[in-house]
C-alpha cells in the first residue's frame, strides 16, 4: 500500500492548557461540572486541583491526526481510556504531548495510535484512531 | 442506592432531532483546539451524547449518583462523517452494569441516526460510579 508503515511516528504536538481553554471547552460542550473552573469545589471532592475534562483531551489529541491525514482520510472509529486527571494550574496552565504513531496498515484504513502525556505521565489508556483512507 | 444491575438491555425515548451547525461546530472546533474549523470534530457527538446521558442520570431507579460519576472511557464509531446540516436523532441504551471493587462501571451506547434514519455514528460511554468510601 501507499507507504504508511507500522511505529512511523506521523504527528507530535505539544498543546498549552490555561483556565480559558476549560472556560471554552465548558461553554462549547455544555459540560459545566464545577471541577472544570472552580479550586474550591475541586478541592472539596478531594482532587489536586482543577482538572482538564478528559473529553477535551481526548478531542485536542486526535487533532494532529486530522491534520496529518488532511483530504487522504477521514476518522471513523476514535477511543480512549481515561487513566489519569490532567490538572490545570491558575498560573502555569498544563502542557499535554500528543504523540501519533501508526499502529496497523490494513485495507484501505489506518490504525494511529496516540501516546499523550502530562507531567511525564500518560493520561489516555489505548487511544486508537481509526483513519479510513479516501 | 448502588447502581441498579436491571438497567442492561434498558433503551430510551430518542432524543429531540439536532440540527447540526456551522457555528456550533466552529465554536466546538475552536474548543478543541483544531486548526481547520471547518471539520466536523471527530469527537463532536459529545454534545448530542450530553443530552441522553442525562436521560441516563435522571432516571429514577437507576442508582446513579451524578456527584460519584467519574468518566472512564468513550468511543465514537462512525458510518460516515457528519456534515453541517445533518439532523440527528440519538438513542440511548444501557449495555453494561459490572461491579468492580466497590466501584459500578455503567457503559451506554447513544446510537445517532441521521433524518433519512441512517446510522451515522455511536457514540459509547463508560461512566465510573465510585462506591462508598
Amino acid at each position: 500500500m501507499s507507504g504508511y508503515t507500522v511505529g512511523e511516528v506521523v504527528a507530535e504536538h505539544t498543546y498549552g492548557l490555561t483556565r480559558d481553554t476549560l472556560v471554552r471547552y465548558a461553554g462549547a460542550s455544555g459540560d459545566f461540572n464545577p471541577i472544570h473552573y472552580r479550586d474550591d469545589v475541586a478541592a472539596s471532592v478531594g482532587l489536586p486541583g482543577v482538572l482538564a475534562h478528559g473529553m477535551l483531551t481526548m478531542g485536542f489529541a486526535v487533532q494532529p491526526v486530522v491534520e496529518w491525514i488532511g483530504d487522504r482520510g477521514w476518522v471513523s472509529d476514535y477511543q480512549t481510556r481515561f487513566t489519569r486527571p490532567v490538572v490545570v494550574d491558575p498560573i502555569e496552565g498544563a502542557s499535554v504531548t500528543v504523540v501519533a504513531t501508526i499502529g496497523a496498515v490494513e485495507e484501505g484504513a489506518l490504525r494511529v495510535d496516540l501516546t499523550v502525556t502530562y507531567d511525564s505521565a500518560t493520561v489516555l489508556g489505548k487511544a486508537q484512531v481509526r483513519v479510513t483512507l479516501s | 442506592m448502588p447502581v441498579n444491575p436491571d438497567l442492561v438491555g434498558r433503551q430510551f425515548p430518542p432524543t429531540a432531532p439536532y440540527l447540526v451547525g456551522r457555528e456550533k461546530v466552529r465554536e466546538f472546533a475552536r474548543a478543541v483546539l483544531a486548526t481547520d474549523t471547518d471539520l466536523v470534530p471527530a469527537t463532536f457527538p459529545v454534545v448530542i451524547q450530553e443530552a441522553t446521558l442525562a436521560q441516563l442520570l435522571a432516571e429514577p431507579d437507576a442508582g446513579i449518583d451524578f456527584s460519584r460519576v467519574v468518566h472512564g472511557e468513550q468511543r465514537f464509531s462512525y458510518s460516515r462523517p457528519i456534515v453541517i446540516g445533518d439532523e440527528l436523532t440519538a438513542t440511548l441504551s444501557v449495555t453494561s452494569v459490572k461491579t468492580l471493587g466497590g466501584n459500578a462501571m455503567v457503559t451506554a451506547a447513544s446510537e445517532m441516526v441521521d433524518a433519512g434514519g441512517e446510522h451515522v455514528v455511536t457514540a459509547i460511554s463508560t461512566l465510573v460510579v465510585r462506591g462508598d468510601e
